[in-house]
This record gives structure tokens, C-alpha cells and sequence, in this order.
């Protein structure tokens, strides 16, 4: 009896025949049983099943010399299919056998991955909350140094870094006024929208000046650029100065004995905290401009209306504390960013590691300062 | 696309074609010319240096034949087949690559950074790719109990030879490496060329490396390509390449003292 596989057509596709002898069933392999060879579409769920219907290894008689090549996964193959001891009858060619060995010598190692023990748990635990103060202290650590730069600038500000500053401002300020005119304003826009259907039921169309101005010029406009800005900008420190880690430029300032604090933190957070009131206002003034815009078109209110009775319904005080609050953000999110490129370790994963935990501690710090914020001067310019 | 089978052509014929190739780079409103119309042709079995000056284009050479850049003119065949039909699903088994630093997954341990390339094929069961890698881990000379470890706590002797068992885990052919021997000690180097060598002779593998290290050229190599003036200047065994009176070639392998010696480079006096 003789059965082949459904691959005779091509003679390099991997494919096996049994023949019935008078010296007991042989399975003849032959074609390419190579890794590119053995996956192709069909030709690996067509093998196993042929091998599966052969059944123990043991009584079959295996003949490898007409193989065209073998390679380790083909081997590996093989080896894992005779329950990875040799069958009792193999005719094999030199380079064939040898590959097998090297199969056979290396696959008897089986390593256990490590699996932690309850003990470990409990000890991550413990580890897990060390890092959280070393977090703290790192922070604290870092804010004192900055405070220790600030003074030394203040004595000597000739010698203070400042095209790294105005280089910051440029790349902090100046290129985010885009994204964020655009957020504030389609935000202004929707938010208008939908308040002035409400307002329009109780005839007090007018209000929508109070409403909008009073939120988006003492909340949301500080808000929504302290996030855009945490997210675009917050994000860029980290991965600035981590990457400085990686290819290792801070150990090279270090021995130079150049002070990260005074030439890496400090510029950014004074960049940061002179811009962010500024692109504060500017995303607020977008947004304004969306809500006149939703204002003229929902309701019939004129820009005009608009802007007449806007000093009337926002006091000064709540653009001060606008600003004001804005500088802390700033301050904030250059700080946290720096402080999560300088724990960078040097290595990719790392790198992705301190980046997303930056953006996403800077973005929950500004939230619960600005929580703070409105509960500090709940009477402030209201 | 379908696999191809670069073992297949008969032993000593080329496995890498280079024809007519120009790269040409433009940068700051000029164009650097890198490779003038450079040919070489590489054939199966052997063990090749490339060889050359900073900037003279040995590694662009090396990318271009991985595909990973594209010349401006002219063409590169690996077993006959155009580079650029080379990428995709199973591309380490034509080629292999090891990378000057290893580059290995850091968010992968050992074990995965081998068996990558294999878990992507989708094909494979999971236990036959453990054991696939496990034998590569093995044959590049390292314990199975550094399967789990992360690449962040091994030697750079030890990523080396992580990143050559996944460079091998297809089996490939032709294997390229970029200063295999960069960053390593004498020992580690030493091992490195041995178990290359080895590996060379096993797996019946073609080499095609950029270094600058004479001890690993004289170790390893069979052959020499040297890239200067912007082309092949010489081809062959070192003890034909070293003969070539080019002055690079004098100053590569004699030093300058030697070439100096040879007349090939002007004598200077020492001011003072």
C-alpha cells in the first residue's frame, strides 16, 4: 500500500509517503522541510494532520534521505512529533543527521520561567510604595534645586541660560498657539451651542455671556491649555531629556560638571511659567470667540452685545486668577516633566514608561490644583 | 509574497548581485555622492569584509543590501531576486542581520526577542517556537536558563549573541553583521570569531560584515571588499587585497608607519 500527501504536485513543498514493506511500514519524507517551506498557507495544518494519522512514531520506519533540506524548525518538528527520543529506525543523509543532533542536544534543556512566590508578592507590594516616596523625595529634591538655580540666577542673571529659554518659549508658546486657538474655539463653540438651547426655554438669552465668560475665561481657558499644553509639551520635556539619558548626553554634562538643574529644569519651567498665562489667554479669547460665534447664529446675539457686556459680567479679579493659576500650571508641568526624563533609565521601555507616566501625572496634578484653586478663592471675583 | 530559497543555487554561485549601484545623498542644497557606479558580487560560502574609510559608505551598503535604504541607481540581487521584493512576512529567512548594538527588544526577555520573527509567522505552535529558540539560544553558546532574562541585564558580549541567535532563528543563508566585534573585549572577541566561525562552517552560512578590527578580518575573513573613492578599489583574499598598492589599502593594513616604509605615503619630517 502506498499513501502520499496531497503535496506531490510540487517536489520542493514538504510532504511524506507510507509505504507498506515486508520489512514493516516506512515513511519516506521528502521536498523542503524548512521553516519559509512549512508555512505556507495550508501545507503546516495538512502535515500535522498526516503525521497525527501515522500515530506512534516508534512503529514506523522514517527515511529522511530524500529531503531536499532540512532545517531546525523542520527538525524541530520532527523531534517534538517522536516524543523527543530518536526513532528506533532512521535513515538520514550527513547534513540531515547533524541537524538533528544539534536538535536533539539542545531541546533536553527546558527551562522554568520564574514564577514569583507570595512572598515576592508582598515584597512588590512594599517596593511599590518605596518607589511612590522615592518618587516624593525625587520631586521635593528637585523643586529645592530649582529654588537653589532661581537664587542663583537672581544674583547673577547675566550668566543665566536664556537662549535656552527663549528657545523653550518658541517651542512651547509660540508653535502650540495653533492647536490651541483651535480647541478653545470649537470648544466655545459647542459649549454656547448647547447652553443657549437651555437658556432660550426660560427666555434668559442673555445670561449666556455670564455663562460663558465666567467658566471659560476663570475655568476652562487655563484648563484647556494647561492639558493641551501638559500633553504636547509635558510629554516633549520627557522624551528631551530622556533620550539625553539614553544616549547618554547627561552623564557627559555631569562630568563636564555642568548642573542639569540650573541648564535643563530650570529654563523649561521658567519658559513654561511665563507662557502658559499667555497661551491661557489666547486659547480663552479662542473660545470667546467661538461662543460669539454660536451666540450670533443660535440665538441673534451680536459680537457686539457680546463684547459690551462681557466686562459687566466678569470681573477683572477672575482674569488675574486665571493667569495667576496658569503660572502654577506651568510651573508644574515643566517640573513633572523633567522630573520624569531625569528617572529615564537607559533603555527604550523605559523611555515609553516615563513619557506616559508624565503626561498622565501632569494632567491630574493640573486638575487637583485647579480643584484646589476653587476652593482657595471660591470668593475671589465672584 | 512567496518565499524563495536562496540555499537552493548550487554552492559558489553568488548569492549577492551588487550592479552599477549610485547612492547619492542630498543634504543643506548638495548632493554627496556616496557609491559611484559601485559593482561587487558576493558568492555563497563566502566570508566577506567590507572594508573602508568613515564615510565611505560600508554600512549605506550594508542597509541597502537588508533594503532597509534604497540606492539611486543600479540594483542589488540576493539569490537572484531584487532587494526590493525582499521585505515582508519571513524576511529572516533570506537574511540575516546583526547590528552593531544588538538592538534587542528591551521590552522583551531573551526568549521572545529570539522567537519573534517565528511567533509572527502566525503558523507555528507555541511550544515548537519555545524550543526552536531554545536550541538557538543554546548554539550561539549560551545557558537555557538565560531564556527569561531582559535584555537589560546582559553583558554586551551576551547581547551579541542574543541578537545572533535571532538573527539565525530562520535559518538564513546569508547573514550580515556591523561591527560584530565593536564594544567587546579581546576575550569577547576572540569568542565572538570563534563561534561565528563555527556557526560559518554548521549552518553553511554566507558572512558579509563591516568591520575595522584587522584581528577579526584576519580570524573570519575569506575575502576583503575595500570601499574607496566612492567604489570597490580591491576584491579578493586579504593576502591579494593587502597587496594592492592603493594608499588606503597600505594605511589599513600596514599602518602608516608601513605604508610610509613602502613608499606610498610622502615622509614627513618632525617639526621641532
Amino acid at each position: 500500500m502506498s499513501v502520499t500527501s496531497p503535496f506531490d504536485s510540487d517536489p520542493s513543498e514538504p510532504g511524506l509517503q507510507v509505504q507498506d514493506t515486508a520489512q514493516g511500514r516506512v515513511l519516506r519524507l521528502r521536498g523542503r522541510w524548512t521553516v519559509s517551506s512549512l508555512v505556507q498557507p495550508k501545507v503546516w495544518e495538512s502535515l500535522l494532520a498526516r503525521l497525527g494519522e501515522l500515530g506512534p512514531a516508534g512503529e514506523i520506519s522514517w527515511d529522511l534521505s530524500g529531503l531536499q533540506r532540512l532545517d531546525h524548525i523542520g527538525a524541530q518538528l520532527l523531534w517534538n512529533h517522536w516524543g523527543r527520543r530518536w526513532p528506533p529506525q532512521l535513515q538520514t543523509l550527513a547534513p540531515q543527521r547533524s541537524v538533528l543532533e544539534r536538535v536533539a542536544r539542545f531541546s533536553a534543556a527546558q527551562p522554568q520561567r520564574p514564577r514569583r512566590t507570595l512572598w515576592q508578592r508582598f515584597t512588590a507590594l512594599g517596593a511599590l510604595v518605596w518607589r511612590l516616596v522615592d518618587h516624593l523625595v525625587d520631586l521635593t529634591r528637585l523643586l529645592g534645586q530649582l529654588l537653589l538655580d532661581i537664587a542663583r540666577l537672581a544674583r547673577r542673571p547675566r550668566e543665566g541660560p536664556w537662549r535656552d529659554v527663549t528657545g523653550h518659549i518658541y517651542h512651547i508658546g509660540s508653535t502650540a498657539l495653533p492647536i490651541t486657538a483651535l480647541v478653545g474655539f470649537l470648544i466655545g463653540l459647542v459649549l454656547a451651542y448647547l447652553t443657549s438651547q437651555q437658556l432660550k426655554q426660560f427666555g434668559a438669552d442673555a445670561f449666556i455671556v455670564n455663562i460663558l465668560g465666567l467658566s471659560l475665561i476663570r475655568e476652562l481657558g487655563p484648563m484647556l491649555a494647561a492639558i493641551l499644553v501638559a500633553g504636547r509639551s509635558g510629554s516633549a520635556i520627557t522624551a528631551q531629556i530622556g533620550v539625553m539619558r539614553v544616549t547618554e548626553e547627561l552623564d557627559a554634562m555631569r562630568v563636564m560638571g555642568i548642573a542639569l538643574g540650573y541648564r535643563l529644569v530650570m529654563p523649561r519651567a521658567f519658559a513654561l511659567a511665563l507662557v502658559m498665562p499667555l497661551v491661557a489667554v489666547w486659547t480663552t479669547l479662542s473660545a470667546l470667540a467661538g461662543g460669539m460665534l454660536a451666540a450670533d447664529l443660535t440665538m441673534g446675539l451680536t459680537p457686539t452685545f457680546f463684547i459690551n457686556n462681557l466686562p459687566n459680567a466678569v470681573q477683572v479679579a477672575n482674569l488675574t486668577l486665571a493667569m495667576g493659576k496658569s503660572v502654577v500650571f506651568g510651573f508644574l508641568i515643566a517640573l513633572i516633566g523633567c522630573h520624569y526624563g531625569l528617572r529615564v533609565k537607559p533603555n527604550t521601555e523605559s523611555l515609553g514608561q516615563g513619557t506616559t507616566a508624565s503626561v498622565v501625572t501632569s494632567i491630574t496634578v493640573v486638575i487637583l490644583v485647579d480643584a484646589l484653586f476653587a476652593v482657595v478663592f471660591k470668593n475671589v471675583g465672584i | 509574497m512567496p518565499f524563495f530559497n536562496p540555499s537552493s543555487r548550487p554552492d559558489g554561485a553568488p548569492i549577492v548581485e551588487i550592479q552599477n549601484l549610485w547612492t547619492v545623498f542630498h543634504s543643506g542644497g548638495s548632493d554627496y555622492v556616496i557609491h559611484k557606479d559601485l559593482n561587487l558580487t558576493i558568492t555563497r560560502g563566502q566570508v566577506l569584509a567590507l572594508v573602508g574609510g568613515s564615510g565611505s559608505g560600508k554600512t549605506t551598503l550594508l542597509r541597502q543590501i537588508l533594503g532597509l535604504e534604497t540606492p539611486t541607481r543600479g540594483q542589488i540581487l540576493v539569490a537572484g531576486q531584487p532587494v526590493a521584493k525582499l521585505g515582508g512576512k519571513g524576511a529572516t529567512s533570506r537574511v540575516g542581520m546583526l547590528f552593531q548594538h544588538g538592538a534587542l527588544f528591551s521590552a522583551f526577555n531573551v526568549l521572545e526577542n529570539i522567537a519573534f520573527a517565528l511567533r509572527e509567522l502566525k503558523v507555528l505552535p507555541s511550544e515548537l517556537i519555545r524550543d526552536a529558540a531554545l536550541v538557538k539560544l543554546q548554539m550561539v553558546g549560551l545557558d537555557a536558563k538565560d531564556a527569561y532574562k531582559m535584555p537589560a541585564d546582559l553583558s554586551g558580549g551576551m547581547i551579541k549573541r542574543v541578537a545572533l541567535a535571532r538573527a539565525l532563528v530562520m535559518d538564513p543563508p546569508l547573514l550580515l553583521l556591523d561591527e560584530p566585534t565593536a564594544g567587546l573585549d579581546p576575550e569577547g572577541a576572540d569568542g565572538l570569531c570563534a563561534l561565528l566561525r563555527s556557526l560559518c562552517q554548521e549552518l553553511e552560512l554566507t558572512l558579509v560584515m563591516v568591520t575595522h578590527d584587522l584581528d577579526t578580518l584576519h580570524e573570519l575573513c575569506s575575502h576583503v571588499a575595500v570601499l574607496a573613492d566612492q567604489c570597490v578599489v580591491a576584491n579578493g583574499t586579504p593576502e591579494q587585497v593587502m597587496q594592492h598598492p592603493h594608499p588606503f589599502i597600505q594605511h589599513f593594513f600596514l599602518g602608516e608607519r608601513g605604508a610610509r616604509a613602502m613608499g606610498l605615503l610622502p615622509l614627513t619630517p618632525l617639526s621641532g
